[in-house]
């Protein structure tokens, strides 16, 4: 995820925005971004109790049209696109033939012959050569990350807040679902997604106007709590989710079977890139399983970190930290299959000590409803 | 903003030093840089910490950070308090937060550390690179 020295850092259109109030800015897959606000727990805490505003306007997106639009996209994701309506959208992954993935997605469902995805930030330009090297369809392929800022407004009262700034009938928005709205008078893609585990809404608009509606927001949410936060807290909570994060759950070696993302794979859907990789091991079995923890000793388990069972090296951390709304400190590890077991005691390496953890289901937090 | 009477390290711990013992904590620019401090490790009291050399982590929510002593020497207390609250060392980095005190084997170690002046030249010299 380092970026090479030399290389400047892409900036997203509230980028002087953050700093001017006191965000602290990191490298993220090669953009300039806030990682915190007020602090991570803080932040943490305003999503899980109130709502909290991200700027994720590095995310990218991906335009695929045109009368082999549904055709590429069949090929290329493991989910079934073609089950999608209009204004629909649904958590997939871009297939290599080996099971593992080149990136998850979101696709949404825009019009008949008309999809974008929304792909992570540091594989943009990777999603976007792959699917084009892939399209022997005539689809119509764009990478149109530039149009685009994307605002997550993530939280309990996120709906609330939303309904004071939009023309849109939220109550009428189902989750995995989006429309056409204007959101403090800007017109743009609102859908009912998110990577925090709560109720919330991601909102893709002309950058140009990114400061109104950053703006807008936080001032409509201020009697909720509505806190700005940044991608520190993003991390945490998406983690508390269990939600898989690619360069740690996901790489292109890990199948999607073995990051628990069966669900994903519809098999049965055709052939595409990988099916028979996944199929095969769905026959044979897994090599290692994604599993999560938490520590039943003091310590904090981070990426990296070898796992212990019964003192021999069998796993590896994927993503540990701190959680701050279940007070605990938690992680997610990959394991051999036959050692996955929820209530199954082992250790973590914590720089030479092994310390005390315990298997638990996932995810770690689930809203209530 | 960094008390004059204390003397600072590279790695950004600060050391205040009566007679023959050194108090050692992290500076305001380590916790700000940190965030969220949730776990620190600490050396016991008749351990050996040697200039330089690390003697402890401290761990906020996002990363894990070592702790480089400023000196040499024998540890004679440990902060106490930092164990269920470590927190404080967000709140009062050059106070109340202090980390651990050593019986110093070498003063003159201490010469080679900036001032609160020279360290604030650092820190902005950081910021610009």
């Amino acid at each position: 995820m380092a970026t090479p020295v030399g290389v400047a850092l892409k900036r997203t259109a509230l980028n002087k925005v953050h700093k001017a109030a006191g965000a602290r800015m990191v490298e993220f897959g090669g953009w300039e971004m806030p990682v915190e606000y007020a602090g991570i727990t803080q932040e943490h805490l305003a999503v899980r109790n109130a709502a909290g505003l991200f700027d994720v306007s590095h995310m990218g997106e991906i335009e695929v049209r045109g009368p082999g639009a549904l055709a590429l996209l069949q090929h290329i994701t493991s989910n079934d696109a073609s089950r999608l309506k209009v204004f629909q959208a649904q958590y997939s992954a871009l297939m290599l033939p080996n099971g593992a993935t080149v990136d998850d997605c979101v696709v949404h469902r825009l019009a008949d012959d008309s999809y974008f995805l929304c792909v992570n930030a540091a594989n943009t330009d990777k999603d976007f050569e792959w699917v084009s090297a892939a399209n022997r369809f005539g689809a119509e392929v764009r990478n149109v990350s530039g149009q685009y800022s994307q605002l997550a407004l993530q939280g309990p009262r996120a709906a609330v807040i939303l309904a004071r700034v939009t023309d849109a009938e939220l109550h009428r928005l189902r989750y995995y679902w989006f429309v056409e709205a204007a959101c403090c008078g800007v017109n743009g893609i609102l859908a009912r997604t998110g990577y925090t585990g709560e109720d919330g809404f991601e909102f893709y608009f002309p950058p140009q106007r990114s400061e109104a509606v950053w703006s807008g927001l936080l001032e409509a949410g201020k009697p909720d709590g509505l806190m700005p936060c940044g991608l520190g807290a993003r991390n945490t909570l998406r983690l508390e989710a269990a939600y898989p994060l690619y360069g740690h759950e996901l790489d292109e070696e890990t199948t999607l079977l073995e990051a628990n993302l069966g669900w994903v794979c519809k098999l049965d859907k055709g052939d595409f890139v990988g099916r028979d990789a996944l199929a095969a091991q769905r026959e044979k079995g897994l090599r290692k399983k994604l599993i999560g923890f938490e520590m039943t000793e003091r310590g904090i388990a981070r990426d990296g970190y070898d796992v212990l069972v019964e003192g021999r090296r069998l796993g590896t951390v994927t993503s540990g930290s701190p959680a701050p709304f279940l007070k605990k400190s938690i992680g997610l590890a990959y394991v051999p299959p036959d050692c996955a077991e929820p209530g199954r005691e082992f250790q973590i390496d914590i720089r030479g000590k092994a310390i005390g953890a315990r298997q638990v289901a996932l995810p770690f937090y689930k809203r209530p409803k | 903003m960094y008390p004059p009477e204390l003397l600072y390290t590279k790695e950004h711990e600060w050391i205040r030093v009566d007679e023959s013992i050194g108090t050692i904590g992290i500076t305001d620019h380590a916790q700000s840089e940190l965030g969220d401090i949730v776990f620190v490790e600490l050396p016991k009291p008749g351990d050996a910490v040697t200039a330089l050399e690390s003697f402890g982590t401290v761990e906020s929510v996002k990363a894990v950070s070592e702790l480089f002593s400023p000196v040499t020497g024998e540890v004679t207390a440990v902060n106490a308090k930092l164990q269920n609250n470590p927190e404080l060392i967000n709140s009062d980095p050059h106070g109340e937060a202090w980390l651990i005190r050593v019986r110093l084997k070498d003063r003159r170690e201490t010469e080679s550390l900036m001032s609160a002046d020279e360290y604030e030249k650092y820190i902005q010299e950081e910021k610009g690179d």
